[in-house]
């Protein structure tokens, strides 16, 4: 065995686990298959205004992992793509890449004459639909590849305005779908994850309430790149909100929706803690919690938080979120009083948790998922999760796990050959 | 180079913003051999126009279009053959400046005159392929060792894995069972670690040293010359990269006298505990009886300014599989855990919920908890019952005190602070100096001989520590990365985790040193310059043996001889250019990026005289984090300031005083520096390039203020990388700020 293998693993999904798994690995002389479903990479992490407990900016990293990734020979790119299909061959698995039609081609050099132009507004999916974009855009002011694409379901029927506008030959509205096929040797399934729907706690308002919002949401408040211009707002009137209620576990611990911890909530609530003072230093923020889990050197920003006037963190799940006049009103057992408490606030988030993408999707590789919809490695058939699609972690337990998963497949790529 | 091509594109509003005909006179007037207009240069009429330039012979290819991010594969060509430089006319004139203006013309003209400049002074690299040594050095011999060892070896390289200790397997091959992996996850699982052990002791591709030290590692990546002192004598051997996974040990329980410890002999650790359970035989110290009731007390020492400030990750659980060992094999034992928050994140929680259905299993939050010897002297744990909301005290027969983890790490400064005071004593060359020296001797003495690697590094014998004494550098994107080239740190030493989290460590970790080693044997640099094929060049005739190469290289790359004479270890090295930024002599250049060729661009500005009222402001800028955001506000549509002349380099630490000074008499009015956040919380990709330049500009400073210009002149301002909405101001500040000052008086000498 050595680094000059014939043998590719195939990557699926582009966050920063498979981007990870992706870069370790091509750059120990694999080669790789990328496929991420979305037009460009980066997954839920460039949704993040920062990261805890640094506070440093998601796309700092992410800089120079794109920088890796596009000028490495041995990874092979598909955006807007999904694997449909697959069968054991002699060497590892025979799959097939099906990729959405390609409307906006490399060609494009984002001049942004075409989004000038567009008549039709979506909701942007970057900004999980807090604001509208045209429905051709670049997906997000990082996205890489850094070419615009067009949501053609959107299009008002002939219309051609982007087409005519764009003075690169780079959109083609008839494309079509187009399949490949790869061998490859090994597989990381690194799907991650999406947010527990707001709708299914209706008890804590969610999906009744504006003010009432997931912790994700309150991320892209927080980004100069998010929907406010990183002003943090109440969505109801716009107006800055004076009291904020972090309701955690929103979801996460509870028979009723999410049985596991999502591990990474209590570190973002304390984050979003020092977002909100960062910018609102009179405002009065109070995170509601069971345990507030900061494992490692997060236990930095528990510590600063503490010290945060204007802060406080309250032992109590929070039962009930009811609107009271332009308020809300929560409804908790203080655990440590024992008295039940009726505060009211001007905007309620919820720490929402983390479901696995897999949980959902078709079985891909006949992979095994425990309960909640968590993937198990199934070394026998050479297929490895990693990232969230394994179990809840934070960014850095991702990279090490996406890592390790890398190592694994290229052993299991070796054996198959 | 000397054959220039300029290569324009006036799309994208380029060609509206800009007179392109009078670009083209001066490119032509600044030597270039060639010149192409395209409306599209990205498109392939565009790029084949390049290529078929650079078969006529060009050899220097500058491409006046969009940002040095934008459309990288179409402009890349043969690094071994063709220097390619980028200057950034849409983000930073066309897309950001107003169309058809005099101070755009200007701007886009100075940039042309630096790029020209610039690559002018390019010379090529020559190619790195050296002889390379794959084995994989894993220094510790438990879980994340022996998965590291286990990886390496699957992975197709040799390895040599040394441990301290005779045997292998570490902590965990003193545990009983291990916490649950696999669904459905309630349960203890059985510890395979005996499994791993042998599987790694009968691998044809390890070798293993127990009861070894470590006595010398010379060399680097690829060429590391490792020699071990083992029980049969010396071992010598080449390795190309290391993993250093030497773990942690238990947080020292004699400093928890408030919880007991040492006051009664009931009052033991969780590591105690481990080895009752192990052995078969559940007795408290001291009568040997079997207890009836254990109390945990979870974050002893853990999370705690005192003791361990953070939170060591893995007691809370460990404590769950220790109550569930004594349920399983003591079951009348009762089990009681106060703790401050429970901490079992994602899968774990089903263990956690399995755990507290247990009966005689008693989990209570509580604070400020202290234990004493009871009147019958039996411990009593006294605590605030956060769910009571009142004092309680649990009558024990005994208590388990959850310690914390401190990774087995050396502090490679303060061993060779250490050294070098005993040889400034040693020399004695005078009295106060040798008091200093002694003294600062005696602070360091815990350090004494507590080397692990035993590095021959000019900065010192181990991986240098940050907070809390891991030794890590990027440890949310980069887990894996020490400021050491070629050493990966794994498994407890670089974070706490638990044994199956440390198990993936090594995997990870050794899947780096297996990269780190191809990389290696293709030449070429590793994170975050990946792929980059070109090295430094020192002209040591002009070497002053200043030391400051040496002392201020992020990565440990440079070594001293006696002298003083930097040796520069060329795959160590990750091209950030610090040696390069601090060099007073100049002598330390990249082919791409050299002091003459910056030193040049600079030279090459138009300095309007002060009559005409346009001052001039260099901005040196760092290219990984503040280039970015400055593209995304142009691309925003942003505007600001046509003053400014901006220089992206790889780093601030990469920014030499002399471009300062260049830049001072040569009449421009002011120099920005704009990197990234330093501090403990850093976001330079190259730890300590920021600080450096904040420390050289408070130098530079002075200088100013000695040649009676302001030192307000210069300012670094520190930036993030989704900072893009400042951009326009910080421009705009300083500018008022030098318009306030007015024009540099040196104009015009």
């Amino acid at each position: 065995m050595n680094e000059t293998t014939s043998q590719t693993l195939l990557v699926i999904g582009a966050g920063i686990a498979g981007m990870t798994a992706a870069l370790e690995a091509a750059e120990a002389g694999r080669n790789v298959i990328l496929v991420e479903r979305e037009p460009s990479v980066g997954g839920r992490v460039l949704r993040i205004h920062n990261y805890f407990p640094k506070l440093c900016p998601p796309s700092c990293g992410m800089e120079i992992n794109v920088r890796r990734l596009e000028k490495n020979p041995r990874i092979k790119v598909f955006m807007a793509s999904q694997v449909t299909g697959m069968e054991r061959g002699a060497k590892g698995w025979s799959v097939k890449i099906t990729r959405a039609p390609q409307y906006v081609n490399q060609s494009c050099t984002t001049c942004g004459d075409c989004s000038k132009v567009c008549p039709a507004k979506i909701s942007d999916a970057f900004n999980l639909g807090m604001n509208e974009t045209p429905a051709i855009r670049l997906p997000h002011a990082d996205a890489w590849p850094r070419i615009f694409s067009l949501d053609r379901t959107a299009c008002p029927d002939g219309c051609k305005a982007c087409f005519e506008a764009c003075k690169y030959n780079a959109i083609n509205l008839d494309a079509a779908e187009t399949e490949e096929t790869a061998e490859v040797g090994a597989v990381v399934n690194a799907t991650g994850w999406k947010p527990y729907p707001l709708e299914n706690l209706s008890e804590l308002g969610g999906g009744l309430f504006k003010d009432v919002i997931a912790n994700v949401h309150f991320e892209r408040l927080a980004s100069p790149s998010g929907p406010t211009g990183g002003k943090i707002l109440r969505p109801s009137d716009g107006q800055a909100p004076k009291k904020i209620a972090f309701v955690q576990c929103a979801g996460s611990r509870d028979v009723n929706h999410l049985p596991y911890c999502s591990a990474v909530c209590c570190l973002a609530s304390l984050k979003h803690a020092m977002y909100a003072k960062d910018q609102l230093p009179d405002a009065e923020v109070t995170i509601y919690y069971i345990d507030l889990r900061a494992p490692g050197r997060t236990e930095d920003m528990l510590t600063r938080a503490k010290q945060l006037e204007g802060v406080t963190l309250v032992k109590g799940k929070v039962g009930e979120v009811k609107q009271d006049g332009a308020g809300l009103k929560l409804r908790l057992e203080d655990v440590e009083s024992g008295i039940m408490k009726e505060p009211t606030v001007d905007m309620v988030v919820l720490a929402t948790g983390m479901v696995p993408n897999l949980k959902e999707e078709k079985q891909l590789f006949g992979l095994t998922l425990d309960d909640d919809g968590f993937g198990l490695d199934d070394p026998a058939a050479s297929v490895f999760v990693a990232g969230v699609a394994k179990r809840p972690e934070d960014v850095a337990s991702s990279v090490r796990d996406a890592t390790g998963a890398a190592a694994k497949a290229a052993v299991a790529a070796e054996r198959s050959a | 180079m000397n054959n220039v091509g300029v290569f324009l594109c006036t799309g994208c509003q380029i060609g509206a913003a800009v007179n392109t005909d009078e670009l083209e006179k001066l490119a032509t007037g600044e030597g270039a051999k060639t010149f192409f207009k395209h409306d599209c240069l990205c498109s392939a009429e565009g790029v084949a126009a390049i290529h078929k330039a650079v078969d006529e012979g060009t050899n220097g290819i500058l491409i006046a279009a969009c940002s040095l991010r934008i459309k990288v594969n179409e402009f890349r060509f043969d690094p071994m053959k063709v220097s390619v430089e980028r200057m950034s006319l849409r983000e930073q004139v066309a897309w950001s400046h107003p169309h058809g203006d005099e101070d755009t013309q200007m701007l886009a003209e100075d940039l042309l005159r630096m790029s020209m400049a610039r690559i002018k002074k390019n010379t090529l690299p020559t190619s790195l392929k050296e002889t390379i040594d794959r084995t994989v050095l894993v220094v510790g011999g438990g879980v994340a060792g022996l998965n590291a060892a286990q990886a390496a070896a699957d992975l197709g390289n040799p390895v040599v894995l040394v441990d301290s200790a005779e045997k292998l397997g570490g902590y965990m091959a003193g545990v009983k069972d291990a916490v649950p992996e696999r669904p459905p996850y309630n349960a203890l699982a059985k510890n395979e670690i005996g499994e791993l052990v042998s599987s790694v002791e009968n691998h044809q591709s390890i070798r293993f040293f127990g009861k070894t030290k470590i006595t010398s590692i010379s060399g680097q990546p690829g060429q590391f010359n490792v020699e071990l002192e083992t029980p049969s004598g010396a071992e010598t051997f080449m390795a190309g990269a290391i993993v250093q996974a030497t773990g942690s040990h238990p947080y020292d329980a004699s400093k928890l006298t408030d919880l007991g410890f040492g006051a009664s002999p009931d009052v033991i650790t969780s590591a105690d505990l481990e080895s009752m359970i192990t052995g078969g035989e559940l007795k408290r110290p001291s009568d040997g009886a079997v207890p009836k009731r254990i109390t945990f007390i979870q974050c002893a020492g853990s999370r705690n300014a005192d003791h361990l400030p953070y939170c060591s990750s893995e007691c809370c659980v460990t404590t769950l599989r220790h109550v569930n060992a004594i349920k399983r094999d003591f079951p009348s034992v009762e089990c009681a855990v106060i703790y401050r928050d429970m901490r079992t994140p994602g899968q774990l929680e089903h263990f956690y919920l399995a755990t507290q259905e247990q009966s005689g299993c008693m989990f209570t939050r509580g604070e400020n908890t202290t234990v004493e010897a009871g009147s019958n002297g039996a411990p009593v744990v006294k605590f605030d019952n956060k769910l009571l909301g009142e004092q309680s005290e649990l009558q024990s027969d005994m208590v388990v005190l959850a310690v914390g983890m401190v990774p087995n790490s050396a502090d490679s400064e303060s061993i060779r602070q250490l050294a070098d005071a005993k040889s400034r004593i040693a020399k004695n060359k005078s009295e106060t100096q040798v008091k200093q020296a002694t003294e600062l001797a005696e602070s360091l003495a815990p350090h004494e001989g507590t080397e692990i690697l035993n590095l021959n590094y000019r900065q010192g014998p181990d991986l240098p520590v940050l907070r809390y004494n891991f030794p890590d550098s990027h440890y949310i994107c980069f887990p894996y990365e020490t400021r050491r080239t070629g050493i990966y740190a794994a498994g407890t030493l670089r974070a706490p985790m638990d044994a199956s989290q440390a198990a993936e460590d090594g995997w990870g970790a050794a899947f780096k040193a297996v990269q780190c080693i191809y990389t290696a044997s293709q030449g070429e640099a590793v994170h975050p310059r990946a792929g980059d094929v070109s090295i430094a060049n020192f002209f040591l005739q002009r070497c002053t043996q200043c030391k400051r190469c040496t002392e201020e290289c992020p990565f440990g790359a440079i070594n001293e001889d006696e002298k003083g004479t930097p040796q520069y270890n060329p795959l160590r090295c990750r091209r950030c250019g610090t040696c390069l930024g601090t060099c007073p002599e100049r002598i330390i250049n990249f082919p791409e990026f050299s002091v003459d060729a910056v030193g040049s661009m600079i030279k090459a500005m138009e300095v309007p005289n002060e009559d005409e009222e346009k001052p001039r402001i260099l901005v040196f800028m760092c290219e990984n984090d503040a280039l970015p955001a400055m593209d995304e506000a142009a691309a925003r549509g942003m505007s600001w300031n046509p003053w400014m002349r901006i220089i992206p380099v790889r780093c601030l630490g990469a920014v030499n005083v002399i471009w300062i000074a260049d830049a001072m008499s040569g009449g421009i009015d002011g120099v920005l520096l704009l990197g990234c956040k330093s501090g403990d919380d850093y976001q330079c990709h190259y730890m300590t390039g920021s600080k450096l330049a904040n420390t050289r500009m408070a130098n530079v400073s002075e200088t100013l203020d000695r040649l009676s210009l302001e030192s307000e002149r210069v300012r670094i301002v520190e930036i993030a990388r989704n900072e893009f909405d400042r951009i326009p101001q910080i421009f705009e500040d300083f500018a008022e700020k030098i318009d306030e000052l007015g024009p540099n008086p040196m104009k015009g000498f």
